[in-house]
C-alpha cells in the first residue's frame, strides 16, 4: 500500500460522527469537510472511510423513470414521486424491501405505507442473519454490549466471521485491543481464537485457529457441549478436529472470567443454517453454568439490527411482515421476500437503501426484471439497472442525520455533517411524501367507491 | 370543549369521596369546578367514575421488551388483530407491540404508566418505544443500583456527589427517578455470580447492597426528587429471603424525607416475589405477614405487589442472575442482556400454571400481602407486567381482591393447587375490597407514590384524566359477581384523558399521542458540572460510546412533561 500523507487542507472537522457503514457503528469519527465535502476521515477504518470519503462515486443524483424505450430518464421530484405512488397504490402483493442503511425515521414512514397498501417489509436479515434470528426463537439470546466486553472478558472467540476484514474495528475498538476496567493490559490479558473452515485474516492473528471442517459448525459445537457435560466423546475426531483437542478447548472455556463469542455468516450459511446457531446458543448457556459467557451476532449493515428491532416493537415480529390481510403475518418461507418473488407473487417492488440486483439469487432477480420496481437509494448498482422509478435519497449520518442500531443493541443518534446534493432528497422526506401521496390516491379511491 | 359527566357515582379517594352520586365537569382538558349551559352531556347516571388508572411499575418499552418480542413470535401471535379505522393492527399477550400495549391499557381506563427499568446507555431505544406507544403518559426510571459510578460513591460516602450525578442523568436520560434493582447483584452478574442479601458485598467494588440503598436513598432526599428510591431487593423469588426485603426497607428508615408530594422514602416494588419463609422450594412457606406486619407498622414504606395472573408470560428483569437461576428450573429459552458499566438484564418464558404448586403459591402469597397490608395507599396494584402476568389481568386481580368467595372457590374446585392455603394464609383471610380501596390501589396511591400534581385525582385544575365502568355499585353485589367485575373493569365504557374521549363502550375511538414524564432538577448545576468534569476521564475509557452521543436528544421525547425541582427543597 502506497504511502497516503495525512489530508490538512481543510475547512473544519465535526466531531463524534457515526460511521454508516457496518454493524460496530463506531461513533468516533472525525470528519474533516472542505467546501461541503468530506475530504478525510479520521478514526474508521479503510472501508467506511472510502464508503463516507467517495460518497459521490456513481451518486444518484436526479429523479429517473424509465421510458418506453427502457431508458432511465431524469425527471422532476414530483413526476417520481407520484409515478412511484401510482404503481404502490394499485399494487396488490406489493413488498418494500431493505431499510438497512437507513434510519428509524425513515423506518416510521415505510411501515405507515406498509400498513396503508398491505405490504410486506422485510429486511437484509432475510438474506444474512435470518437463520440466527430464526435459532434466537429456538434457543435464546444470550447478548451483552460491547463495553461489556471491552472491560470484563479474557477470552474472545470469533466463528464463522472473519472481522478483520468486514468489521475490521470490531478487535481494536470492542473486543481484544482495548484495554478495558477489569482487562488493563488490552490485548495481554485477553485469549482470541478463531473457529473456522478458513485461515483468515483474523484467524491469522489470533492465539488458537481452530479449523474444522467446512459444513462441520454443527458436530463441532455439539461435540463441545457433550465435553462440557461429561459425556465420552466415541469418535477421535469429530468434523476434523481430534476429540483430545475438544476436551481441551472445553476445558479452557469453563475457566476463563468472562467468555464472548461473536459469530457470523459462517454460521448461518453453512450446511445446517440456524441449527448451527442453536448448538452455538445452546453450548454458550451450558457454559454459563461454569462462568459467564455472551454472544452477538455479527450484523453488517449500521441499521440492519435497528430494522428488527424496530418492526419487533411496532408490530411484534422482526422481519418478513406480511401485512396484507389487514394485520401483521411473520411466517419464514412464507412471507419473505426472496420466497415471494421465486413464487412471483409480489406486483410492485420497492428498495430502500438496499441493491438486491446484486445480491438476490437469480430466480428472483429476473422476476424484480418483470414488475415495477422503485429505488430509494444513494448509488448507481445493480438494482438500478432493473428499476423503474429511481428517487435518489441521502446519506444518513453523513447528509441526514437519524437513529440507528448497533449490532449489540445500543441505539446511535448520527448526526448530520454536511449538506446532501441539492437535487436529493432525505430518505425519511421522500418516504413522508409517499405516503402522503398514496393515502390520497387511496382517500379519493374510497370516495369514488362511495358514490 | 366543555363536558360534564352527569350522575355517576364517583369514587375519588384523593378528595375523601366514595361512592357519591355527582357530576364531573371538565373543559379544555381539566377537571373544573363548573360549566356553562353549552357543556356536552354524558349521561353516566350510576356508573362508576374514578380518575383515570396510574400504573406505579410496569415493563411496556425498552430493549428488553424488543429482546422479548424478537425471540418470542409464538406470543406475538396470540393477540393478532385486524387494524380498524381508529386503531393499528395488534400483537402479542404477554409482550404486546407498542399500539397494542397503548390500546389495552385505555381499554382499562388507564392514561398513565411507569416503564419500570430503563438502561441509561439504551435510553433512546426506551424513548422512541414510548413514542410508539398511544395514549399513554409514560414515566421512565433509570436504573442505577449497579452503576460503576454509583457503587464508587456509595463506597466512598459520597453523597453530594452522587446526588450531582444523579441530577445530571436523570437530564441526560430524560428519566423520572430512581430505579435500583437487585443492588450489587447484577454487577456480580458480569462474572455470573450474585449477591445473597444487603450485605454481601460486590466483586471487585467491595460495597454492599446496603451501602448502595442508603447512599441513593439519600441523594434522592438530598434533591428532593418527586418519587421516592424504587427498589426491587436482592434474593428474587428465593424462599427464605423476606428478612432481605424487611432489612431492605428498614435500612432506610433514618433517611429523613424531603419532599411534600409523597408519603414515603422507598418503594418496594413486586413485594409478592420478595416475601417468602423456609428454606428450598421444597419447604417454601409465606412470608407475606412478616412483610405485611413490617409494612403496616412503617408509613415510610410503599409497594406495589406483581400479582402471579396464572398465565403463560415472558419474565424479564434487569436481575439478570435470577433470570439464569429461572432458566434452569423451567428450561425455557434464556435470553440475557447485559449493559455496560451500568446493568444487566434477563428473559425467560414461564408458564404460571394453577397446576403447579410453585405458581399457586405465588398466586396466593400476591393475594395475601394485598388483603393483610391495611392501609391502602401504601399498596398499588400491579403484576410487574409482564413479569408475573400480564396487565389486561388487572381486571380480573380486582375481581378476586372484591370476592372472598371466589377466592375460596379457585381453592376449592382446584384452580390453584394446595400449596395456596396449605403453605400461606389466604384460606383465613375473608377481607373482600370495596370499591373505594380498589380507586385507591388502582390510581390515587400510585399518583402520590409518585408524587403527581396533575393526575390521579379529579380535583378542579387537575388533568380530565377519568375513567368511567360500565357498572352500578349499588345494585352489584362484588362478592358473588366477580365475572361482571372483571368484565367492566377491562371494558371502560368511557376514558377520557386530558378531556378527550379515547374509550367509549370498551372500544378505542380516538388514538393520540403518548407523553413522557421526566424530571429536571435545578439548582444543582455546578456540582452537576464538577461531577461531569471528573468522570468525563473514565467514561471515555470505559464506555464504547461517545458522550455526545450518549444522551437522549431533545427531539426522542417530542412531547414531555417536565416536573422541575429545586434541589434541597
Amino acid at each position: 500500500m502506497a504511502y497516503e500523507p495525512p489530508v490538512t487542507d481543510y475547512d473544519e472537522i465535526v466531531e463524534n460522527c457515526t460511521c454508516a457503514f457496518c454493524g460496530c457503528n463506531c461513533d468516533d469519527l472525525d470528519y474533516l469537510v472542505k467546501d461541503g465535502h468530506v475530504v478525510g476521515v479520521r478514526h474508521a477504518c479503510r472501508l467506511g472511510a472510502s464508503k463516507i470519503m467517495e460518497d459521490m462515486d456513481q451518486r444518484l443524483m436526479v429523479p429517473m423513470i424509465r421510458d418506453e424505450t427502457g431508458e432511465l430518464q431524469e425527471v422532476d421530484w414530483d413526476t417520481a414521486l407520484d409515478k412511484a405512488a401510482e404503481l404502490i397504490a394499485g399494487a396488490i402483493r406489493p413488498i418494500f424491501y431493505g431499510w438497512s442503511e437507513t434510519s428509524i425515521e425513515t423506518m416510521k414512514h415505510g411501515i405507515r405505507l406498509g400498513e396503508l397498501v398491505g405490504a410486506v417489509l422485510d429486511n437484509q436479515a432475510t438474506i444474512c442473519h435470518g437463520p440466527s434470528l430464526q435459532a434466537v426463537q429456538n434457543a435464546g439470546y444470550p447478548i451483552a454490549t460491547l463495553g461489556e466486553v471491552k472491560n470484563r472478558a479474557d477470552m474472545i472467540v470469533y466463528t464463522g466471521s472473519n472481522p478483520m476484514n468486514s468489521h475490521p474495528r470490531h478487535l481494536g475498538r470492542y473486543s481484544t485491543f482495548p484495554r478495558g476496567w477489569f482487562r488493563q493490559r488490552g490485548r495481554f490479558d485477553r485469549t482470541l481464537i478463531t473457529m473456522d473452515p478458513k485461515y483468515s485474516d483474523t484467524a491469522k492473528m489470533s492465539d488458537i485457529w481452530i479449523g474444522f471442517e467446512q459444513n462441520g459448525d454443527y458436530g463441532f459445537y455439539n461435540a463441545i457441549r457433550a465435553a462440557l457435560k461429561g459425556k465420552k466423546i466415541d469418535q477421535d475426531y469429530v468434523s476434523g478436529i481430534p476429540k483430545e483437542d475438544i476436551m481441551e478447548l472445553a476445558e479452557a472455556m469453563k475457566n476463563v472470567q468472562f467468555g464472548a463469542l461473536y459469530f457470523g455468516l459462517g454460521l448461518t450459511h453453512t450446511l445446517s443454517k440456524q441449527r448451527n446457531i442453536d448448538m452455538a446458543i445452546e453450548m454458550l448457556t451450558d457454559l454459563n453454568e461454569y462462568t459467564k459467557w455472551v454472544l452477538t451476532p455479527m450484523r453488517g449493515h449500521f441499521n440492519v439490527n435497528g430494522f428488527n428491532i424496530f418492526m419487533a416493537f411496532e408490530m411484534g415480529f422482526p422481519y418478513g411482515v406480511d401485512f396484507c390481510r389487514g394485520y401483521q403475518r411473520y411466517m419464514n418461507g412464507e412471507t419473505n421476500t426472496i420466497d415471494l418473488l421465486t413464487r412471483k407473487e409480489c406486483d410492485v417492488f420497492m428498495v430502500i437503501a438496499a441493491d438486491p440486483g446484486a445480491h438476490y439469487p437469480g430466480g428472483a432477480v429476473k422476476h424484480l426484471a418483470e414488475i415495477p420496481v422503485i429505488q430509494v437509494d444513494i448509488h448507481w448498482g445493480p438494482s438500478t439497472e432493473i428499476a423503474d422509478v429511481v428517487l435518489p435519497g441521502s446519506f444518513v449520518g453523513v447528509e441526514a442525520a437519524g437513529t440507528s442500531y448497533r449490532m449489540d443493541g445500543v441505539p446511535i443518534y448520527m448526526k448530520k455533517a454536511i449538506d446532501k446534493p441539492e437535487t436529493c432528497r432525505d430518505d425519511e422526506w421522500i418516504m413522508r411524501e409517499l405516503l402522503e401521496r398514496v393515502q390520497k390516491i387511496k382517500d379519493q379511491e374510497a370516495a369514488v367507491a362511495s358514490k | 370543549m366543555e363536558y360534564i359527566l352527569k350522575n355517576g357515582i364517583v369514587y375519588d379517594p384523593a378528595n375523601n369521596i366514595a361512592g357519591e352520586k355527582k357530576d364531573v365537569m371538565f373543559k379544555d382538558g381539566k377537571i373544573v369546578e363548573n360549566v356553562s349551559s353549552d357543556a356536552k352531556v354524558l349521561d353516566v347516571t350510576d356508573k362508576i367514575v374514578m380518575p383515570a388508572g396510574v400504573d406505579p411499575h410496569a415493563h411496556v418499552a425498552g430493549p428488553k421488551l424488543v429482546v422479548g418480542r424478537l425471540y418470542r413470535p409464538e406470543d406475538s401471535r396470540k393477540g393478532v388483530t385486524h387494524k380498524t379505522d381508529v386503531c393499528r393492527s395488534e400483537s402479542g399477550f404477554s409482550i404486546p407491540s407498542c399500539p397494542a400495549t397503548g390500546y389495552r391499557y385505555s381499554r382499562m381506563g388507564y392514561t398513565t404508566v411507569t416503564e419500570a427499568a430503563m438502561p441509561p446507555l439504551e435510553a433512546k431505544h426506551t424513548h422512541e418505544e414510548i413514542t410508539a406507544i398511544p395514549n399513554l403518559d409514560i414515566t421512565p426510571l433509570p436504573l442505577f443500583g449497579n452503576n460503576w459510578f454509583v457503587m464508587q460513591y456509595a463506597k466512598e460516602d459520597k453523597i453530594e456527589e452522587l446526588a450531582a450525578f444523579i441530577s445530571a442523568w436523570l437530564k441526560l436520560t430524560k428519566g423520572y427517578g430512581i430505579k435500583i434493582v437487585n443492588p450489587c447483584g447484577t454487577e456480580a452478574w458480569g462474572w455470573g455470580m450474585n449477591v445473597h442479601g444487603i450485605d454481601d458485598p460486590a466483586p471487585h467494588w467491595d460495597v454492599t447492597g446496603r451501602e448502595v440503598l442508603r447512599a441513593l436513598a439519600q441523594a434522592n432526599e438530598m434533591l428532593g426528587l418527586p418519587h421516592s428510591i424504587h427498589v426491587h431487593p436482592n434474593d428474587l423469588g428465593h424462599p427464605g429471603n423476606f428478612p432481605t426485603t424487611v432489612n431492605t426497607l428498614d435500612c432506610v428508615k433514618d433517611i429523613e424525607k424531603n419532599s411534600s408530594v409523597r408519603d414515603q422514602t422507598i418503594h418496594l416494588t413486586h413485594a409478592q416475589f420478595h416475601s417468602y419463609a423456609g428454606t428450598s422450594w421444597r419447604d417454601v412457606e409465606s412470608g407475606a405477614d412478616k412483610v405485611a406486619d413490617y409494612i403496616n407498622k412503617n408509613k415510610h414504606v410503599t409497594c406495589d405487589i406483581g400479582q402471579i395472573t396464572l398465565d403463560e408470560t415472558t419474565t424479564m428483569t434487569a436481575d439478570g442472575p435470577m433470570e439464569f437461576d429461572l432458566h434452569q428450573l423451567n428450561g425455557l429459552k434464556w435470553a440475557n442482556k447485559d449493559i455496560e458499566l451500568e446493568t444487566g438484564s434477563g428473559i425467560v418464558p414461564f408458564i404460571y400454571s394453577g397446576k403447579a404448586p410453585v405458581s399457586s403459591f405465588q398466586w396466593a402469597v400476591g393475594l395475601e400481602l394485598f388483603l393483610l397490608i391495611k392501609d391502602p395507599w401504601q399498596l398499588c396494584l400491579t403484576t410487574d407486567h409482564p413479569h408475573a402476568g400480564p396487565f389486561i389481568r388487572y381486571p380480573r386481580i380486582i375481581s378476586w381482591l372484591m370476592s372472598a368467595e371466589r377466592r375460596q372457590e379457585m381453592m376449592d374446585n382446584l384452580e390453584v393447587r394446595v400449596w395456596s392455603y396449605k403453605r400461606t394464609g389466604l384460606g383465613t383471610l375473608d377481607r373482600e375490597y370495596d370499591f373505594n380501596e380498589i380507586a385507591t390501589i388502582t390510581r390515587a396511591s400510585a399518583a402520590r407514590i409518585y408524587g403527581y400534581q396533575d393526575r390521579g385525582e379529579l380535583t378542579p385544575g387537575y388533568n380530565a384524566d377519568i375513567a368511567v365502568y360500565d357498572l352500578n355499585p349499588n345494585d352489584i353485589d362484588p362478592s358473588k359477581e366477580p365475572a361482571a367485575i372483571e368484565k367492566a373493569f377491562g371494558n371502560a365504557m368511557y376514558t377520557i384523558k386530558n378531556g378527550e374521549i379515547l374509550v367509549k363502550d370498551g372500544e378505542v375511538v380516538k388514538v393520540v399521542p403518548s407523553h413522557t414524564l421526566w424530571t429536571d432538577v435545578k439548582g444543582f448545576e455546578e456540582q452537576e458540572n464538577a461531577v461531569m468534569e471528573k468522570i468525563m476521564p473514565t467514561f471515555r475509557r470505559f464506555y464504547t460510546v461517545k458522550f455526545e452521543n450518549y444522551k437522549v436528544h431533545d427531539h426522542f421525547a417530542p412531547n414531555p412533561i417536565v416536573t422541575e425541582v429545586q434541589a434541597g427543597k
